[in-house]
């Protein structure tokens, strides 16, 4: 409930800051969500990465670009019709999601019960969690590493080339105090 | 916020604790929570952390840019060859049992080089993006300080 609130309060802020801040709250909100249900991995990624790093790493934006947003006049009909009918979807998708916990569900009939009973038997790791990133699903992490990677170039690629005089005086010059 | 007492006690306690943890999950990340990209993000917290109390030079003297170039890339690397070891082996790629003789240290060391891998590229991206964004700010300030020397 809690986290509808900080989400509605996101979107109302028009002071970039404020919105940041509120998204680490948000952040930090959902992984105590996770620890209550157990996902310890989880929870410690959410606190690390969304309420930690990435809010670092907004900040960092917000000291080259205007901190107030820039307000759209009117409001945009077409937007609310696709959000509206899309989250109609989305709840009506959600009556066919099984009961939550039930023994039956697909989730545990695929090879989350091969994980859940052989891993430590195939590894000797007792966090199933890593031993299911790291050693049975080896490639999909790899492909993670290398998208950070790839993130990192790009990156680079966009900022690491000193500006021009004449051009950001003019981009910079209006920037809010 | 360099002048700030509070602040640079404060910091001085914690950065410590902070780089420590962050090892602590990589290292430990079969046993706990944790793993490399966590490990990853709260080592490279520390080091911004570092830079925000005291200045990007003094961060950037503590781990050159060079060397951040070369570990995101040698992260990635470390992945893959541990990868090409096990095709080497007579395994599959990204097969650990090949590495070592007892299937379960195999497993262990596999995973374990595999998540250093990640906590490697992660840590390192992230400082390099921290950084590139903070050098952009005062490359902009800068410039301006040029613009206004020309008497605009």
């Amino acid at each position: 409930m809690f986290l509808v609130v900080v989400a509605l309060a996101v979107i109302r802020v028009r002071d970039l800051f404020a919105a940041t801040m509120l998204f680490a709250i948000y952040s930090l909100v959902s992984a105590a969500l996770f620890t209550v249900l157990d996902a310890g991995d989880v929870a410690l990624t959410e606190a690390a990465v969304g309420a930690g790093i990435s809010t670092i790493l907004v900040l960092a934006v917000l000291t080259l670009a205007r901190r107030q947003e820039h307000p759209v006049p009117g409001h945009n009909l077409l937007a609310l019709a696709v959000v509206l009918v899309t989250g109609a979807g989305l709840v009506y998708a959600s009556m066919d999601l099984p009961e939550f916990g039930d023994p039956d569900n697909p989730v545990h009939g695929h090879v989350g019960s091969y994980y859940t009973e052989q891993t430590y038997a195939d590894t000797g790791v007792p966090n199933m969690v890593a031993a299911v990133l790291a050693s049975y699903r080896s490639i999909d992490t790899l492909g993670e590493a290398f998208v950070i990677f790839t993130a990192a170039l790009g990156v680079f690629a966009l900022l690491s080339v000193r500006p021009p005089a004449r051009r950001s005086r003019a981009r910079d010059g209006e920037e809010a105090p | 916020m360099r002048e700030n007492g509070i602040l640079r006690v404060i910091a001085r306690f914690v950065i410590p604790l902070i780089l420590l943890f962050g090892l602590y999950i990589q290292f430990h990340g079969e046993y706990s929570p944790g793993g490399g990209f966590q490990a990853g993000v709260v080592f490279a917290a520390g080091w911004i952390l570092f830079v925000l109390i005291y200045g990007l030079d003094l961060g950037l003297k503590v781990i050159p840019e060079r060397v951040m170039y070369v570990l995101t890339a040698l992260g990635v690397l470390l992945y893959s060859l541990v990868g090409l070891a096990g095709v080497a082996l007579g395994g599959h790629f990204l097969d650990f049992y090949p590495l070592l003789e007892d299937p379960h240290a195999a497993q262990q060391a596999g995973i374990i080089l595999v998540e250093f891998g990640v906590g490697v590229t992660v840590a390192s991206v992230m400082m390099l993006v921290f950084t590139l964004f903070a050098r952009r700010r005062s490359w902009w300030d800068e410039v301006d300080a040029e613009a206004d020397g020309e008497g605009r």
